[in-house]
C-alpha cells in the first residue's frame, strides 16, 4: 500500500509537472478545446445525434452479450475469404505471433499504421530487440518514434509538441532546412521519408478500428492512407485487433462508423475507410485476435462497458484535467477519462492514482459516441480502490473520522463551530501551514458569525416547551412570516 | 434525468400573482454551505417562502456523504445516507441549494441504499433549488429586479447529473433552467462564457489531490468570466462558487460571487 500513495507520486505529480509551463498548459489545453469545438459542430449537423448514440450504445452492448459466437462468426469468413486468423490470449503471445509470422518470411523491415494495442502489447520494442526495423508510418506516430516516446493521445500522438519542435526533430532526423516550421512543408518531408520506407517493406502491419462478423472483413480507418500504402505495397499484411472491435454486420458498423471521425477530429468520415477481405492476389493477410485482459473486464459488471470504447478520444479533448495534465500524465497506453477507467479496471493497484484524475464532472460522458458511463465507473473504481486498501491512509483516515463526526449532530455542530472559530480566530500562519494544500494558492473562506442553524434557531426556532424531536421527525416548522 | 413529472406542475406566467400552493418542502442545507455560506440557504429560505412555500428544516440533519462517498469510501458514507433517509424520508418535498448534493441523492445513493424502504419516494421528491421553482411550483422565469451584469457558472452536477440545463456537449436544444429563471429578472445582463459549462476544477478532494491541476482550471474559469466582463458570478452550488472565489480572492480579482439564491433573493420585490 505504502507504493500506492494518492496525495504524492502518480498522476498528481506528473500533472503538477505538465502544469509548471503554464503557456505551455493553455497551448494544449487550446488545441484540444479545438478539436472538441469541431466535434460539436460537426455532431450538430446529423440531425439524429442523440439517437445515433443511443443505437451504438445498444450495438456495442449486443457485441459484449454475443461475443464468443460473434468471434467465431468473423473467424469462419475471415478464414473463408484466405485470411489466416491467430488467437492471443496477451500481449506475449500477440507479439510472439506477430514476430513468428515476420521471422518464418525472412522480414526484417515493418511498416505499421496506428495501432493502440501493439502499443498495448508493446510490439515495437520487442520486435526491434529482434532485428527488425519498424516504422510507424503514421506522422504523428512517426514523430513521437523518432523521439522514442509513445503516443501522448491515442488519435494525435504527437498533440503535446509544438510544430517548432517537430521542425528540429525533422532537421536533425531527416534534414529538412534548420528553422523549418511549416506544417505543410514539414508533412512533405515525412511523406518523402515514408515513402522509402513503404518501398522498402516487406511486411505492413495496421491496426483494426472494426472487424465485421457477418463478413469476415476488416475495415481500418486513417486520414493519411498509411494503412492503404503500407497494406498494397508489401505482400503480407497483419492486422491486429482486441476481442472487442467486433461489429454483427455492415448496417452495424455504418452507425459506428458516422460517429467515428465526428467524435474523433470533427471530420464527417476519414479520408479512407478501407475494407480488407481476405489477401490481395498473390499476398497473405493474418488477422491476430487479442484478449489480453478484455475477458477478465467482461466479467466483471462494474467495468465491462468499457469494452464498447471505439478508441475515438473524444473523452480525451474534452476533460479538462487531461488538457491541463497531457497524455504522459497518465502512465498508461490511453491516457484521459476512458484511459484510466481502463488501466483502473486492469491492474487498480498500478493505477491508484487514476479514478482521482477527475473531478467528475461528466463531460466525458456527454461526449461519448457509445455512451460509457465512463464518470460513474471512475466513481466505482474508487470504492473498488478503498475496499482494497488502496486509499493512501491520509486521505481514508482523514475523511473517516469526518464521516465519523458527521454521524451525529452534535458532533456535526461542535465541529462545524470549531471550524468556524479556527477561520475567524486562528493567526494565518496557523492557517496556512505546509498542511494547509488549499491555502497554497487560494484563500480559506471567511467564516460566517453564524451556520445557518444557528440563525434559523435564533429566528424562529423551536417554541421554548421542546417537544421530543427523534430522527425522522418534520423538524422545526417555519410557522412565522417569512423574512423577505 | 431531470426532475420526474411533478404532479404539482403547473404552468403560470411570470409575473402573475401567487397563490400560497400546498407546499411543504424540507430544506436540505448541505454542511458546507450550513457552515461556509449560510447566507445561501437563508436566500433559498426567503425565495420559498415569497412563494408561499411552507419551508422546514429537519435539525438533524448533517451531510449526505458526498465527500466520502466521492473518494470511495463507502463504509463511511453509508451511514450517512442512511441517516439522510430517517431525517428527510417523510417529506412531500426535499429542497437543496445545491446541484450536486441533490445528485448524490438522487444518483449516487444507490450502492447504500438501493431497496431501502421510501428510498425511491425520497429520490424522486428531492429536488435542486431552481429545479423545485421550475418543475414543481412551475415558474417560467423569477420576479424582480437585479441590475447588474452576471455570469452564470454552470456546475457539473446539476448541469450534467440533474439536466438543470442541456450540456454544451449535447445535440439537443439548448434551455437551462437556472439561466432561464435569471434571465426574466428585471435589468440583468447575463454575460455569456467563451467555455459555457467547463468544469472549475473543485472535485471535492480532487481541489487538495490534484491541486495543480484544479487551481489552474479555477484560474482559467475566472478569467473567462472577467474576459466576459462578469461583474458577479453566480451559480447553483457553493462548492465551485467558494473555489472560484478563493482564487479569485488570493489574486484580488474584483468579481463577486452569489449563489443563485441569494441573486433570486435580493430581486425580489
Amino acid at each position: 500500500m505504502s507504493s500506492l500513495p494518492v496525495f504524492q507520486g502518480g498522476h498528481p505529480e506528473a500533472a503538477a509537472r505538465f502544469v509548471e509551463n503554464e503557456p505551455r498548459t493553455h497551448w494544449h489545453d487550446q488545441s484540444l478545446w479545438f478539436v472538441r469545438e469541431k466535434r460539436d459542430r460537426a455532431a450538430s449537423l446529423v440531425p439524429d445525434w442523440e439517437a445515433l448514440r443511443d443505437a451504438a450504445a445498444g450495438i456495442r452492448a449486443h457485441v459484449r452479450g454475443r461475443l464468443p459466437e460473434l468471434l467465431e462468426e468473423f473467424e469462419r469468413n475471415a478464414v473463408a475469404r484466405g485470411a489466416k486468423v491467430h488467437w492471443a490470449a496477451d500481449a506475449g503471445e500477440h507479439n510472439e505471433i506477430v514476430h513468428r509470422i515476420l521471422a518464418e518470411r525472412g522480414v526484417t523491415r515493418l511498416v505499421k499504421s496506428k495501432s493502440m494495442l501493439t502499443e498495448e502489447c508493446g510490439l515495437n520494442p520487442y520486435l526491434e530487440a529482434r532485428g527488425i526495423e519498424v516504422v510507424d508510418t503514421d506522422l504523428g506516430e512517426r514523430i513521437v518514434q523518432l523521439r522514442h516516446e509513445p503516443p501522448s493521445h491515442i488519435i494525435f500522438s504527437a498533440i503535446h509538441l509544438k510544430r517548432e519542435e517537430i521542425g528540429e526533430l525533422f532537421h536533425e532526423k531527416l534534414s529538412t532546412p534548420a528553422g523549418l516550421s511549416d506544417p505543410t512543408k514539414l508533412t512533405e518531408a515525412a511523406r518523402g521519408h515514408l515513402r522509402q520506407r513503404f518501398l522498402r517493406a516487406q511486411a505492413g502491419l495496421t491496426g483494426v478500428n472494426f472487424a465485421v462478423a457477418e463478413t469476415g472483413g476488416v475495415v481500418v480507418c486513417t486520414n493519411e492512407g498509411n494503412a492503404d500504402m503500407g497494406t498494397s505495397l508489401p505482400p503480407v499484411h497483419i492486422a491486429c485487433m482486441g476481442v472487442e472491435k467486433i461489429v454483427p454486420s455492415l448496417e452495424h458498423l455504418a452507425v459506428l462508423i458516422r460517429l467515428l471521425a465526428r467524435s474523433a477530429t470533427g471530420q464527417p468520415v476519414t479520408s479512407y475507410t478501407s475494407h480488407f477481405h481476405g489477401p490481395m492476389p498473390g499476398g497473405e493477410l493474418h488477422i491476430v485476435v487479442v484478449d489480453n485482459g478484455r475477458s477478465r473486464l467482461l466479467a466483471d459488471p462494474a467495468v465491462r462497458g468499457l469494452l464498447a470504447c471505439i478508441r475515438c478520444g473524444a473523452c480525451l479533448n474534452t476533460c479538462p484535467v487531461y488538457r491541463r495534465s497531457g497524455g504522459y500524465s497518465y502512465g498508461w497506453v490511453v491516457p484521459g477519462p476512458i484511459g484510466s477507467a481502463l488501466a483502473a479496471a486492469r491492474d487498480p493497484a498500478s493505477h491508484a492514482t487514476l479514478p482521482f484524475a477527475s473531478t467528475l464532472c461528466g463531460s466525458c460522458d456527454a461526449v461519448c459516441p457509445v455512451r460509457i458511463p465512463i464518470h460513474d465507473t471512475l466513481l466505482g473504481e474508487r470504492r473498488t480502490l478503498a475496499a482494497r486498501g488502496l486509499i493512501a491512509p491520509g486521505k481514508r483516515l482523514g475523511l473517516a473520522l469526518v464521516g465519523l463526526l458527521l454521524r451525529s449532530r452534535a458532533s456535526y455542530e461542535a465541529a462545524g463551530g470549531l471550524l468556524r472559530f479556527a477561520l475567524k480566530w486562528f493567526p494565518r500562519f496557523l492557517l496556512y501551514g505546509p498542511w494547509n494544500v488549499w491555502g497554497r494558492r487560494r484563500e480559506l473562506p471567511a467564516p460566517p458569525v453564524e451556520s445557518f442553524r444557528q440563525t434559523w434557531r435564533r429566528t424562529r426556532g423551536p417554541l421554548p416547551s421542546p417537544a421530543p424531536r427523534g430522527k425522522g421527525s418534520p423538524g422545526t416548522s417555519a410557522g412565522g412570516s417569512p423574512r423577505g | 434525468m431531470g426532475a420526474p413529472p411533478g404532479t404539482l406542475l403547473r404552468a403560470r406566467p411570470a409575473g402573475a400573482t401567487w397563490q400560497t400552493p400546498p407546499v411543504r418542502a424540507a430544506l436540505f442545507v448541505p454542511c458546507y454551505v450550513d457552515q461556509l455560506w449560510p447566507g445561501a440557504a437563508m436566500s433559498a429560505v426567503r425565495v420559498l417562502e415569497a412563494h408561499g412555500v411552507e419551508v422546514v428544516f429537519p435539525e438533524d440533519q448533517t451531510c449526505c456523504g458526498q465527500p466520502m462517498a466521492n473518494a470511495g469510501l463507502a463504509a463511511a458514507a453509508e451511514p450517512l445516507a442512511r441517516r439522510f433517509l430517517e431525517v428527510f424520508g417523510g417529506f412531500d418535498a426535499v429542497v437543496c441549494p445545491s446541484g450536486s448534493c441533490t445528485s448524490m441523492v438522487r444518483n449516487h445513493y444507490d450502492p447504500f441504499l438501493a431497496g431501502a424502504p421510501g428510498f425511491d419516494r425520497l429520490k424522486a421528491r428531492t429536488y435542486e433549488l431552481c429545479e423545485f421553482l421550475v418543475d414543481v411550483l412551475g415558474f417560467r422565469g423569477a420576479q424582480g429586479r437585479f441590475p447588474h451584469k452576471v455570469a452564470l457558472h454552470q456546475s457539473c452536477h446539476g448541469l450534467r447529473e440533474l439536466g438543470l440545463g442541456v450540456e454544451s456537449e449535447s445535440t439537443r436544444p439548448k434551455s437551462n433552467k437556472v439561466d432561464g429563471l435569471l434571465r426574466t429578472l428585471g435589468g440583468i445582463e447575463l454575460v455569456p462564457l467563451a467555455r459555457a459549462d467547463e468544469c472549475c476544477g473543485f472535485g471535492g478532494t480532487f481541489a487538495v489531490g490534484e491541486e495543480a491541476v484544479s487551481v489552474l482550471m479555477g484560474k482559467d474559469r475566472i478569467a473567462d468570466h472577467e474576459q466576459a466582463g462578469a461583474e458577479i458570478v453566480t451559480g447553483t452550488d457553493v462548492s465551485c462558487l467558494i473555489h472560484l472565489r478563493s482564487l479569485a480572492q488570493r489574486d484580488r480579482k474584483p468579481l463577486k460571487f452569489m449563489h443563485v439564491a441569494e441573486v433570486l433573493a435580493e430581486a425580489l420585490p
